[in-house]
């Protein structure tokens, strides 16, 4: 992954213009706030233009983008004395699902997400947010500790998927997954679910049974990722672009699919250009939806969150 | 009935002897059927797959099959390119409208909700339709009181139908936990093949998990994994006898044994249906 977005480049050249201008002005005294302003309109025009009209590919770039934020990122931004809990109780520890407690504006909250890295070394570490099963296992674990506690759970969604290996087979990825579903659909307690990065199937979704599910604006979610179903149905990876384009996996498309009930709105350019930006969206958001769920009685909250998902499909 | 059982369709059963290595699953084929040419026996061993029409025939007592949603179809919700086509052309090749048959039937007179999917229909994959039809199925368990029985086949979820798709593993999923809920028995069959999104939702959540022999079972497909770590896998792997030796599948069960299997278990979980004897 680099650290240019392709579809970027004409504004980077456009803002390297700028500074060149402004150092040329200054080192040789002359006047050229005009030009200048000319061009500062001219990129603010242009951001606009790119960044309003990204093409779901650019916006899968976008999610998976190494400066974009992750979970603890988020953690560390909303929630204080934050304690990380680690391991299944069975297998071990999986680095690439983060969960522990803390307190959002005054509550204490469980808090889970699959995490990636900010670096090559990083990702390994976290093997790129794509979790075993006793990753699944662990956040079970937290999700059942928070149901007896009562606190809210709040989840983050950032994964290309679970984890595609031997030792994953073998300790039972699907029955891990499969799990995580049936316990999340009845936990007796609120539960909110996040997508700010990549949603992959149903390592994303394990994490993603929810009261209230929603995503940042440039984040995605999907059945599969565009490269695997350019590479099923098309045995051509390369075809990925125009996957993306036909599979329906922006946060947009998925509120009008009523998967998700809303899309939090992320600074221009992306999550990563203002995260204090983006971080107070979240919490606006969380303390609204919060507050509401925790009003509901529970029969009343796990009817609801049955329906939510009961509603889903279409057919003839 | 069990008697039925070996001399009706033989040929589909007996000698296919399904390929793998565990001994104890061997059954000796019937003498008639083993006095035939090598040739046809191995012929038939490529009839592994076996529809879902022809299973639930195999399965249930005679006339007690009453289909549901049997015209619940697929749309296009993503206007997904040449879906229709190809929903068009299962429909053709497989006689059945879409990847699952639900229903309501006898097992040696004690009722209890079927589902069996097909793999012949688009690989059995999963889309709004699939995840309906079981999720109703489920619905209709718990308020009859009846036990669930699924066989599953399936390539996971059903990428033409997108996000749609994924989401049936919730569905399904939720409604198997109000059927735990309400005390009511699931059982699930894995068969040839279950990958995918239907391993990791309703595949292996039933109280019992009973396999064919030698069926391949996974999350990620064989060529996904081969892809993901640049090796060949072990022989065996996902294959039923591995899950059972990895603690995930509670027994493997021979084709000709599955009714008489599910009818004991059936008996011995008192919930509605018919009085046990």
């Amino acid at each position: 992954m680099n650290n240019t977005l392709e579809f970027e480049k004409p504004i980077n050249e456009l803002e390297n213009k700028i500074i060149e201008l402004k150092q040329f002005a200054d080192e040789n005294s002359v006047d050229l706030t005009n030009e200048i302003n000319i061009l500062i309109k001219k990129l603010e025009a242009m951001k606009k233009e790119v960044y309003e009209n990204l093409k779901p590919w650019e916006k899968v770039k976008l999610a998976r983008f190494q400066e974009r934020p992750t979970t603890l990122d988020y953690i560390k931004r909303l929630i204080s004395d934050f304690t990380e809990f680690h391991g299944d109780r069975f297998f071990g520890d999986d680095s690439s699902i983060v969960g522990g407690i803390g307190m959002f504006e005054g509550l204490p909250v469980t808090v889970i997400g699959h995490q990636k890295g900010k670096d090559t070394k990083e990702n390994i570490k976290r093997n790129f947010g794509m979790p075993h099963p006793e990753g699944y296992r662990k956040a079970l674990r937290l999700m059942k500790q928070a149901e007896k506690f009562k606190r809210p759970i709040i989840t983050f969604i950032d994964t290309p998927g679970a984890y595609c290996g031997l030792s994953a087979e073998e300790r039972g990825q699907g029955e891990a997954i499969a799990v995580n579903l049936v316990e999340m659909s009845r936990l007796k307690t609120p539960i909110i679910s996040i997508v700010i990065g990549e949603g992959g199937s149903g390592g994303a979704l394990a994490l993603g049974i929810a009261d209230k599910v929603c995503m940042l604006e440039n984040s995605i979610y999907s059945v599969i990722s565009p490269e695997g179903l350019s590479s099923i149905l098309w045995k051509d990876a390369n075809l990925a672009q125009k996957a993306a384009d036909i599979m329906k996996l922006t946060a947009e498309d998925l509120l009008s699919l009523n998967v998700i009930d809303s899309i939090i709105k992320e600074p221009i350019g992306g999550a990563h250009k203002d995260i204090d930006f983006t971080v107070n969206n979240i919490k606006q958001y969380l303390l609204n939806e919060i507050k509401t769920l925790k009003e509901l009685d529970l029969e009343e909250l796990l009817n609801k969150r049955y329906e939510k998902v009961r509603e889903i499909g279409v057919w003839e | 009935m069990i008697k039925d059982l070996f001399n009706k369709n033989k040929k589909k059963y007996a000698t296919v002897n399904l390929s793998i290595n565990e001994t104890s699953q061997k059954k000796p084929a019937p003498n008639k059927i083993s006095k035939e040419p090598v040739e046809k026996v191995k012929k038939e061993k490529e009839l592994k797959r076996l529809s879902a029409r022809y299973r639930i025939n195999k399965l249930v007592d005679e006339g007690t099959f009453i289909e549901y949603d049997a015209n619940l179809m697929a749309s296009n919700p993503l206007n997904f390119p040449n879906y229709a086509d190809k929903v068009t052309d299962a429909i053709e090749k497989s006689n059945e409208k879409e990847a699952v048959i639900t229903g309501e039937g006898k097992l040696q007179g004690q009722s209890c909700i079927l589902c069996v999917m097909n793999s012949e229909f688009m690989i059995g994959s999963m889309g709004s339709v699939v995840g309906e039809k079981i999720t109703r199925a489920i619905e209709k368990a718990i308020e009859k009181r009846l036990p669930v029985i699924i066989f599953t086949a399936s390539g996971g979820a059903r990428m033409q139908e997108g996000i749609l798709s994924l989401m049936q593993m919730a569905k399904t999923s939720a409604a198997l936990a109000r059927l735990s809920e309400a005390g009511l028995l699931y059982i699930s069959v894995l068969t040839d093949p279950t990958t995918g999104g239907v391993t990791a939702s309703f595949g292996m959540l039933g109280d019992i998990i009973l396999a064919e022999p030698g069926a391949l079972i996974g999350f990620a497909g064989p060529r996904v994994i081969e892809q993901t770590i640049k090796q060949k896998l072990p022989q065996g792997f996902q294959r039923s006898e591995f899950l059972k030796e990895k603690g995930f599948v509670d027994e493997i069960v021979a084709r000709e044994d599955m009714k008489l299997v599910l009818s004991k278990i059936l008996k011995m979980h008192t919930y509605g249906g018919e009085a046990c004897e």
